[in-house]
């Protein structure tokens, strides 16, 4: 309009996101030693197992061991399943953690707490848990059974929900931070625009959290990936149809060591490119 | 000082003044210049021709002396500002639809048929109800009770004034259905909205910081509204876009809310809030996130753009200024309560409780009349020129004030105090002195004066007020 | 039997001092491996046993290992056994990874070849049970469940060890020995959670070991097969290299190996050698 409307001259402290702000990568103000030597060591405890998973690798027999079909089975089906349990966590995680996050109810705090349990639950308990519940004899399984023929265990879906059931408490404490971070008012910003508070859920408040969503969903996913216990308790271990990848590993380990380290590169390779793909992609742009 | 209970508000009910928008006429001007109107038949030749020269407080006023006028410490209310900021702009528009566009005010020329299709149609004044809000507001909290009735007819603006912590903006809240109403009811138009969910209500809201949708562009900020009340895509964006061109914004349309600048956001949020036709619009602090310059500009525009909505505008703002400049009724709340209510000009001679009279910078004491002599309840007389009896108040301006270091021989002063000086604070270019004593008030005196005077805190001081320059009305 | 734990504690704090040097002693004359000769009756000449037998043991002795552990422990005063049960594999791999352990008793003489093909044994292994297959159903064997070839009828869901571990191949063994396909629901990472699926009712049959079918009580339903005599596990028992106490350790095997270590493994569904 005129001079003073510079852009940025005065701009209401929430009608923006804060601007990411590039945290200096050392070297300019000098990294304090008491943070700096436990961060490196921190850095070399996750990375040395995995470098010696490399140096101890069967590089020769490496392309023996990939061509196997079985690899690639268990590597697809790795893929599809986390993937669906990832969707799975989205659809019903979400929702849970705007309940959490936004609305008031008796026992509020201890369902935020049940949430976390499977974080806590040693995951082959978990399976054991999911067999109880829904198995073919489960307290709903059974009814699952009888009334629609569906039976979970041992099946494809079954990997699913063991790998949603260990990967949901992840995606729900992250989004649940970020929506308590997140501006309410905004929703009753367009609440008087006219949007119901689902619309007002869907169209603005979803859009704002979608960075805490994108975390929680890569840390669903990675955990979903690399899930072990519940997995091979709930739904078994068949080639292709419940035998992922980490299944594979284990069981390859059991009289084929190398096999087992082959396995694992594979696993570790192909969730570092997708991480680190996903990162570039959602988690730096906003 | 006096009155530590608040008054009642004042029983007269206050006269509207007229408006150079009148809720007959066609709605929002069309960017920043549209050409005068001469075309436009009966209509619309009251009202804008005279803009210029008229007095926003209007004739029903007590006529304001000059004393009071001279001793606030606020800019002259309306007429400065306006006067400053919209010589050529009161003409509406020659805005064809707006005929027959009703009192919504379609923004989209090209749009007729949208009255019909609005999902919430505006309710339609039962006849026998004025139209125009009528709202008893009562909500209860832990440790505050809200406990107003606001009235007012399309087309004023309304500014709800009140220290921090009064009980604004959950009035507005409450108005937006935002906040529940413990008791208390309230219609618009005729029409009950007390079990009207927020989302359905016909109130438009500017907030306090805008609360634009950061992941939005400025258009589609504004056509979120037309969306959400069942407009098309397409529909919602060239309202929107046609609304973002009468605010000048048209060339910030594709732009996220971080890019605005204040004033900016300002208008794009109040375009945001006008995109849904309300009968309603409530502004929560509107100035109050701008830096002092764009203040001053978006004050002025904003205070157009009030005058040209046709339904009822209330805001709320802690500024005397805001008030004074864009409402022409003020509801002063203090403590969930109206504390005083009627025109600014009213307001500001006529001060009933401390806030205000700090707000307007006045000395404000209570006490009963007899005669011109004023005796305060815990205090000395003050002569004044009004002869009244009863309980009345006295107020008159630092400026008013002389100080004098010796007590003065041969002044006629009858009003003359001993007291010492409690604080001195710049204000400008004069010096604002505290003081206390057999009368504590404040006192301005130039510089100059305070260097000559040698004053300090602690200093004792004589302070003397003519009676022309005091003004009595009853309590 | 509590009391004499706790008497062989108390034995243990009194033996303590002189456990090196026996130790030491004991190192030096572990020439000759796992002879069942100098064995049972063993409590009357063994004054001279004490300190810590570590046995890596398959899981399926789990029963049957733990009660010749106290037994042994109760012959020997100032001796204690520590077990660590797991899958063979898991224990062959962590005996050549260096884990500290006496004695390796494996389920399968494919799994004892990868420690004496690391050289980590001393002497050469010796079989001192053997398993046979079974059958475990639900209880009450619902399904009729009679033959190996009924577990291939459709609708019926079978749960196998996987292929890798010793249960699995012997049962691969024994399917073949049939001409029988059989496409499981799933191949289990071990036995115990084969007979898991079976336990909980989500599977309706598995293949497992008699001792596990044993072990596991009424939960189950054992029915023989005469294809597992195909199919036979050999369970070798080995004194390791680095035994860190090689005597007492010698005297554990023995004791395995003896008519009364037998007695106690048959009731648990061991076959003799």
């Amino acid at each position: 309009m005129t001079s003073l409307d510079k852009p940025g001259a005065a701009t209401g402290p929430r009608t923006g996101r804060p601007r990411r702000r590039r945290v200096g990568t050392g070297g300019r103000r000098g990294v304090p030693l008491p943070l700096l030597l436990p961060g490196l060591l921190a850095l070399a405890f996750l990375l040395l197992p995995l470098l010696a998973l490399l140096v101890r690798a069967p590089w020769r027999s490496l392309p023996d061991q990939l061509t196997s079909t079985e690899v690639w089975q268990a590597l697809q089906l790795s893929l599809v399943s986390a993937t669906a349990a990832t969707a799975v966590t989205l659809v019903l995680g979400v929702p849970l953690a705007w309940l959490l996050a936004r609305t008031e109810f008796p026992g509020r705090g201890l369902v935020r707490a049940l949430v976390t349990l499977p974080l806590v639950l040693p995951p082959v308990v978990g399976g054991v848990a999911l067999l109880l519940a829904l198995g073919r004899n489960g307290v709903i399984g059974q009814w699952l059974d009888s009334w629609f023929g569906i039976t979970l265990p041992f099946t494809t879906t079954g990997v699913v929900v063991a790998e949603a059931f260990v990967a949901m408490p992840f995606l729900v404490i992250s989004v649940e931070g970020t929506l308590r971070a997140a501006d309410p008012r905004y929703e009753e910003a367009a609440t008087t625009l006219g949007a119901s508070r689902f619309t007002a859920f869907r169209r603005v408040t979803l859009p704002l959290i979608a960075p805490g969503i994108a975390a929680g969903s890569v840390l669903a996913w990675a955990r979903a990936l690399g899930e072990f216990g519940a997995t091979i308790t709930f739904a078994g271990n068949f080639p292709g149809r419940t035998q992922t990848m980490p299944l594979a590993v284990y069981l390859a380990l059991q009289n084929d060591p190398e096999a087992a380290i082959a396995l694992s590169l594979v696993l570790l390779v192909v969730s570092i490119a997708v991480l680190a793909g996903l990162r570039d992609r959602w988690m730096t742009t906003s | 000082m006096t009155n530590p209970h608040p008054t009642p508000p004042d029983a007269t009910t206050p006269a509207r003044p007229p408006r150079e928008s009148d809720p007959t006429l066609p709605t929002p001007a069309a960017g920043p210049q549209p050409p005068p109107a001469p075309t436009d038949g009966a209509q619309t030749s009251q009202a804008p021709a005279t803009d210029g020269a008229q007095l926003p407080q209007g004739p029903p006023a007590p006529a304001p002396a000059p004393a009071p006028a001279d001793s606030l410490q606020l800019p002259q209310p309306p007429p400065a500002a306006a006067d400053g900021a919209r010589p050529p702009q009161g003409a509406p528009a020659p805005d064809r639809e707006s005929r027959t566009g009703g009192p919504g005010g379609n923004p989209n020329p090209a749009e007729g048929r949208t009255l019909t299709t609005d999902p919430h149609p505006h309710p339609h004044p039962h006849p026998h109800q004025p139209p125009g809000l009528d709202a008893h507001l009562i909500v209860d909290r832990a440790s505050f009770r809200l406990d107003i009735t606001l009235t007012a007819a399309p087309g004023d603006v309304v500014a709800l004034l009140g220290p921090n912590g009064a009980g604004k903006t959950t009035a507005l809240r409450a108005l937006a259905g935002l906040t529940p109403l413990t008791d208390g009811h309230l219609c618009l138009d005729g029409t009950s909205l007390d079990d009207t969910p927020p989302e359905s209500r016909p109130v438009g809201v500017v907030f306090q910081d805008y609360l634009l949708f950061p992941h939005l562009t400025a258009l589609d900020n504004v056509a979120f509204g037309p969306r959400c009340r069942g407009a098309s895509k397409a529909e919602a964006r060239s309202q929107a876009a046609a609304w973002l061109e009468r605010m000048g914004l048209s060339a910030h349309a594709g732009v996220k809310p971080r890019r605005l600048s204040g004033g900016q956001a300002q208008r794009v949020a109040l375009a945001r809030a006008l995109a849904t036709r309300p009968r309603l619009l409530l502004l929560d602090e509107p100035l109050a996130a701008l830096d002092a310059r764009t203040r001053l500009e978006i004050r002025a525009q904003l205070r157009r753009r009030l005058a040209e909505f046709e339904a009822v505008s209330v805001l709320v703002t802690h500024d005397p200024l805001d008030a004074m400049v864009l409402a022409d009724r003020l509801v002063v709340v203090e403590h969930g309560r109206v504390v005083q209510e009627g025109t600014p000009a009213d307001i500001a001679r006529h001060p009933r409780t401390d806030y205000i009279a700090q707000l307007v910078g006045l000395n404000l004491y209570r006490g009963q009349a007899a005669g011109h002599a004023v005796r305060l309840e815990a205090g000395p007389a003050i002569t004044t020129t009004e002869e009244l009896s009863g309980p009345v108040f006295v107020a008159f301006p630092p400026s008013a004030v002389t100080l004098f270091r010796d007590r003065p021989s041969g002044a006629s002063a009858r009003n003359l105090w001993r007291c010492e000086v409690a604080g001195l604070e710049t204000r400008g270019d004069q010096i604002r002195a505290d003081l206390t004593g057999e009368l504590p008030l404040a006192a301005d005196l130039t510089t100059v004066a305070a260097a000559e005077l040698e004053l300090y805190p602690g200093a004792s001081v004589w302070a003397t007020v003519k009676a022309t320059q005091t003004h009595a009305y009853p309590a | 039997m509590t009391r004499s734990v706790r008497r062989t504690r108390r034995m243990l704090q009194l033996a303590g001092a002189g456990a090196a040097a026996l130790m030491a002693l004991s190192a030096c004359s572990s020439s000759d491996d796992s002879s069942p000769s100098q064995s049972g009756s063993s409590g009357s000449s063994s004054p001279k046993l004490s300190g810590t037998v570590t046995v890596f043991a398959a899981a399926s002795l789990k029963e049957s290992f733990t009660a010749l552990g106290k037994e042994f422990e109760k012959d020997h005063p100032g001796t204690k056994v520590t077990f660590n049960f797991g899958g063979s594999d898991t224990l062959a791999a962590s005996i050549t990874g260096g884990a500290p352990a006496d004695v390796f008793a494996a389920a399968s003489g494919k799994t004892m070849k990868i420690v004496t093909d690391k050289g980590d044994a001393a002497g050469t292994p010796a079989t001192f049970v053997r398993n046979q297959l079974e059958i475990a159903t639900l209880p009450g064997n619902p399904d009729k469940v009679a033959s190996l070839k009924d577990l291939t009828k459709s609708g019926l869901k079978v749960v196998l060890c996987d292929k890798t571990v010793p249960c699995g191949a012997a049962a691969q063994k024994a399917l073949d020995a049939g001409k029988l396909e059989l496409t499981p629901a799933s191949y289990e990472p071990d036995v115990k959670s084969a007979l898991n699926k079976v336990e909980l009712k989500e599977a309706d049959a598995a293949v497992v070991y008699k001792t596990d079918v044993k072990a596991a009580g009424g939960k189950v339903e054992g029915v023989e097969f005469p294809e597992s005599a195909e199919a036979v596990n050999d369970y070798p028992i080995v004194l390791l290299k680095d035994a860190p106490n090689a005597e007492t350790a010698k005297a554990f095997i023995a004791l395995v190996q003896s008519a009364e270590g037998q007695k106690v493994l048959s009731e648990a569904g061991f076959l003799k050698p």
